[in-house]
């Protein structure tokens, strides 16, 4: 089937949603795909809660000095003024939309404290924010009348005369490959989290966006900048959000003791993600952790605030590793979080193929440079999302649809074919992305070095020969998921690529990149951007941009 | 740990692959002839693991092939509701342990919902009822100016977090005894998300969605089963917010309808003689003049008769029915 929009989106988390809605105000013809329904959008997982300089007393120029301090001074100071400008003025939409907003006595919006910021300006619901604004923008969805294509899985972007046209989707309840054309695509298909284990993202977190993207030429930027959690829950990496150290809990060591005073004396837990993970990492390597892990303790918040504030990471505490926040401290080590990097935009979401706009966690725009601030991803979605609606809504009345396309449909038709009339060969996409996410957790992770990653490329092209043989244990058309899954390890290998070769070629350590070869920050050589291009039958290209500066000269950073 | 697990497999296209994966043979070749049947599967996995961890070892390692909706694996993003054992549940939120039952642990696609693959129901059904309870503000005007919010208590937001909190993972309306029989019903989830937006400060129609909601399939088709309430993984309750919706619609005047009345000749029967009077429940309840409605039950009627349940033509009242006349006037309301 052929299907023609204006506008495409390419998921339906917050980023997705929003930018549909945008567009839709707007006057276009919108549609969205995605793999999974909108509800299930990684989007709702987001516990903590979202940053804006509404509060009196706080400015938008506060908001942009802590986001451009914690992002360790790679973050572009444009970008971030636009953010933390407009930041406000999107919260209070969300609130007019019907988000349940915590309120302080007044009835007015109120805040909880979060890790590096000098306020407490992140706006929140209980501890299921991300839930509440996800399931509030789906409604707004359902009574703008966008249209959803619900469980299609995009395989390919289709590009025409260099610019992006629409892309091709597997429909996963019949099976069937369709081509979707438009003026105007926006990439909003979330994050990565699958490249490392552990990581506290969810399973469909596969750096799809950033594939399908960087394959059709746009470039990506930052991708060696992956954010660690300080804590992730014992075992299966789930999140236990900063909230619970933004209501006060501590990090203890084996000894009892809170160990951020060494190394982060003023805000101790409250330091950035990057500072805290690191510390940790040392503590444990050090002798002083517990199973790989050290302590969340939050006894001393009493049950009242633990039930009422943390009530969704207490609940999980108690079904994942059977122990009560309110009795017992939890045990916790960093795990893989958020990737800072991603496809490269301007402020309008615009990247540098035409025709492709991207949003949220995927696009780099940058406002989180070397590491992001806790509460400011949904605000990065909402933001961008919006704009890049906006821009694409008023880029394709300039433009005529494609009229052609099929041929990109048939070759994805017969490259689905091969694929699962591959025989077996004892490669499976299960093996696969454990082998990649374990090795890129020891190689690339929180510390990081020159002969680590060296090993690490060396192993990833041997992945990829793999991969070239690996097989589909399922032969059916209706709900392949083995099909799916296979896809998926194709574009995670691409991502972790790009890791591995941006973090190799930043000779510093500097917000989430942590050399222990190059232990200092370099702002003679390294104050700058690194980009990686996709080359056919080549290896990519890699190349600089510089950092926008405006009036935050870059200092020393601690906390 | 071992766990022994039974999956109800179901594939319209009834071709399941045989070849080995990763060394482990598959299960041989389908009966064509009954496209659904259980397939047992052994897992070993630590004590504290879950349904899900179990369905993921098996798709991973041992048979491709299973279908399975699941994302977080941590009861957030409400994909994963299934039977297990008999009932709904989240499989990331159901612990192995808890739920072997004679050495097994059954997972199969709730027979209440239309199947797609194996454990992948169609959730059609669920969404159209989510829809068509309109859950979105209609904001109350006037709207505050662009850079402020809504004014309101924080008790009021909170009182609907219990709301918010549900995942649509559809596990209540999977169970709900009410959908079983009746397609049209709202349905659990449906009816606590109208509540939400019913019982928001903000919302402008709040006497408008109380109207719609009081219609045929709405708040007063639930009876009460209680399934919504245990099965909800995220304590939403939608049973108690049927509950509120029930009484504000009243409140707000509309009890021409048959769930009112109903509920209203109950309470009179109880008030004036101390019992149920079953005799005139029922014409109550449908309308004295709704000649048409009472028609159709006659057939029940006659059954209830051969079976020797028909109600005392004369209806007496209990030993000390002023006690409960003075209950009546102490609760007050439309009751007194
Ligand atoms: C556990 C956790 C807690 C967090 N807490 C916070 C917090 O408190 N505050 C904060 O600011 N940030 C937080 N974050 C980060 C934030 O939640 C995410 O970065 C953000 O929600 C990403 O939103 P998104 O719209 O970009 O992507 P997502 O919500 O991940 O949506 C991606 C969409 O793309 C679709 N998609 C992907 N691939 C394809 C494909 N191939 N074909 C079709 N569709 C596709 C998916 O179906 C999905 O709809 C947290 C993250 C995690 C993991
Ligand atoms: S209590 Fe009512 S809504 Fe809940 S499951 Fe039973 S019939 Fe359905
Ligand atoms: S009310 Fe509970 S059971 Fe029903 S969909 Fe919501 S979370 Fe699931
Ligand atoms: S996998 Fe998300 S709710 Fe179970």
């Amino acid at each position: 089937m052929t299907i023609d929009h204006d506008v495409l989106v390419l998921g339906a988390g917050l980023a997705g949603m929003r930018a549909a809605l945008e567009a839709a105000r707007e006057g276009a013809d919108v549609a969205i795909v995605t793999k999974v329904h909108p509800i299930r959008s990684h989007s709702s997982a987001a516990q903590g809660g979202i940053n804006a300089a509404l509060g009196e007393g706080d400015s938008w120029e506060s908001h942009a000095f802590d986001t451009i301090k914690g992002s360790d001074y790679l973050a572009d100071q444009d970008a971030v003024e636009v953010m933390c400008r407009e930041a406000p003025a999107d919260i209070v939409e969300f609130e007019h939309m019907g988000v349940i907003f915590y309120r302080n006595e007044d009835g007015k919006l109120g805040t909880r404290a979060f890790g590096g910021a000098s306020q407490a300006r992140t706006y929140f619901v209980g501890d299921i924010t991300g839930q509440a604004l996800l399931v509030t923008l789906y409604d707004q969805i359902l009574k703008a009348g966008v249209k959803v294509y619900e469980e299609w899985f995009a395989t390919t972007l289709y590009v025409e005369n260099g610019a992006c046209r629409g892309l091709v989707a597997l429909e996963m309840i019949t099976g069937e490959l369709h081509l979707v054309r438009a003026k105007a695509v926006i990439d909003a298909a979330g994050g990565l989290g699958r490249v490392f284990e552990p990581s506290t993202n969810a399973l469909i977190c596969t750096g799809d966006g950033y594939a399908l993207a960087y394959r059709a030429g746009a470039p990506l930027m930052d991708m060696e900048m992956v954010q660690y959690h300080p804590t992730t829950l014992a075992g299966s990496g789930f999140l236990m959000s900063e909230a619970a150290r933004g209501e006060g809990a501590y990090l203890l060591n084996s000894e009892g003791e809170r160990f951020m005073k060494r190394y982060a004396p003023n805000k101790m837990e409250l330091a950035a993600r990057d500072v805290c993970s690191r510390s940790e990492v040392t503590e444990i390597a050090e002798g002083r952790g517990i199973d790989g892990n050290v302590l969340l303790d939050c006894r001393h918040l009493g049950a009242d605030v633990i039930l009422k504030k943390l009530p969704q990471i207490h609940e999980m505490a108690l079904d994942y590793v059977g122990l009560d926040m309110i009795k017992d401290p939890i045990p916790v080590r960093p795990g893989m979080h958020y990737q800072m990097g991603g496809v490269k935009t301007d402020a309008t979401g615009a990247t540098r193929l035409q025709g492709l706009y991207a949003a949220g966690e995927v696009a780099c725009v940058s406002v989180h440079g070397g590491n992001r601030l806790g509460a400011n991803s949904l605000l990065d979605t909402i933001v961008f999302g919006r704009r890049s609606g906006k821009a694409s809504a008023a880029y394709v009345k300039g433009v005529a649809g494609s009229r052609g396309g099929e041929n990109v449909l048939h070759a994805e038709q017969a490259r689905m074919q091969e694929l699962l009339a591959r025989p077996y060969t004892g490669e499976t996409h299960a093996r696969l992305r454990l082998e990649l996410a374990t090795m890129m957790d020891k190689h690339c992770g929180v510390y990081r070095n020159e002969a680590g990653l060296t090993e690490a490329l060396k192993r990833l092209s041997g992945l990829k020969a793999r991969y070239e043989k690996i097989a589909v244990g399922d032969k059916s058309r209706i709900f392949n998921q083995a099909l799916t899954f296979a896809l998926e390890v194709g574009f995670m290998l691409d991502c972790a690529d790009a890791i591995v070769r941006s973090a190799l070629e930043r000779k510093e350590s500097r917000g989430a990149q942590s050399r222990t070869d190059y232990p200092e920050r370099n702002d003679a050589e390294w104050l700058k951007h690194i980009l990686i291009t996709y080359r056919t039958g080549k290896e990519p290209e890699l190349s600089y941009a510089p950092v926008t500066i405006t009036q935050w000269k870059p200092e020393a950073r601690s906390y | 740990m071992q766990f022994t697990i039974e999956v109800g497999r179901y594939n319209p296209e009834g071709n399941y692959d045989e070849r080995a994966v990763a060394g482990k043979p598959y299960p041989p070749p389908w009966d064509k002839a009954s496209p659904r049947r259980y397939q047992t599967y052994t897992v070993d996995l630590p004590a504290h693991a879950v349904v899900l961890d179990a369905l993921i070892a098996i798709r991973e390692y041992q048979d491709e092939s299973l279908a399975v909706r699941c994302a977080c694996r941590s009861a957030i993003c409400g994909s994963c509701a299934m039977w297990v054992n008999g009932h709904a549940h989240l499989a990331c939120k159901s612990k192995l342990t808890t739920f072997t039952k004679d050495g097994k642990t059954r997972v199969e696609a709730p027979p209440s919902m239309p199947v797609i693959r194996d454990l992948v129901a169609d959730m059609t059904p669920f969404w159209e009822k989510h829809h068509a309870v309109k859950p979105w503000l209609e904001a109350k005007q006037p709207e505050p100016p662009p850079m402020e919010e809504y004014r309101v208590p924080n008790a009021a937001m909170e009182e609907l977090i219990q709301e918010v909190s549900c995942i649509s993972c559809g596990a209540c309306l999977m169970d709900c005894e009410s959908f079983a029989v009746n397609p049209d019903f709202l349905g659990p989830q449906a009816l606590a998300q109208a509540y939400r937006y019913a019982g928001d400060p903000r919302d402008a129609e709040t006497k408008e969605r109380l109207g719609a909601y009081s219609g045929p399939g709405g708040i007063w088709d639930c009876t009460h089963c209680y399934e919504c309430v245990t099965q909800c993984p995220k304590g939403v309750a939608p049973l108690e917010q049927i509950l509120k919706l029930r009484r504000l619609a009243v409140d707000a005047g509309f009890t021409n309808n048959a769930g009112t009345r109903h509920a209203d000749a109950f309470a009179d029967s109880v008030k004036h003689s101390g019992r149920l009077n079953e005799l005139t429940l029922l014409p109550r309840s449908v309308g004295f003049f709704n000649i048409l409605d009472q028609l159709k039950t006659l057939p029940s009627a006659f059954n209830m008769i051969r079976a020797g349940k028909l109600p005392p033509l004369i209806h007496k009242s209990i030993p000390g029915v002023q006690r409960i006349k003075n209950i009546f006037a102490r609760v007050g309301g439309r009751f007194k």
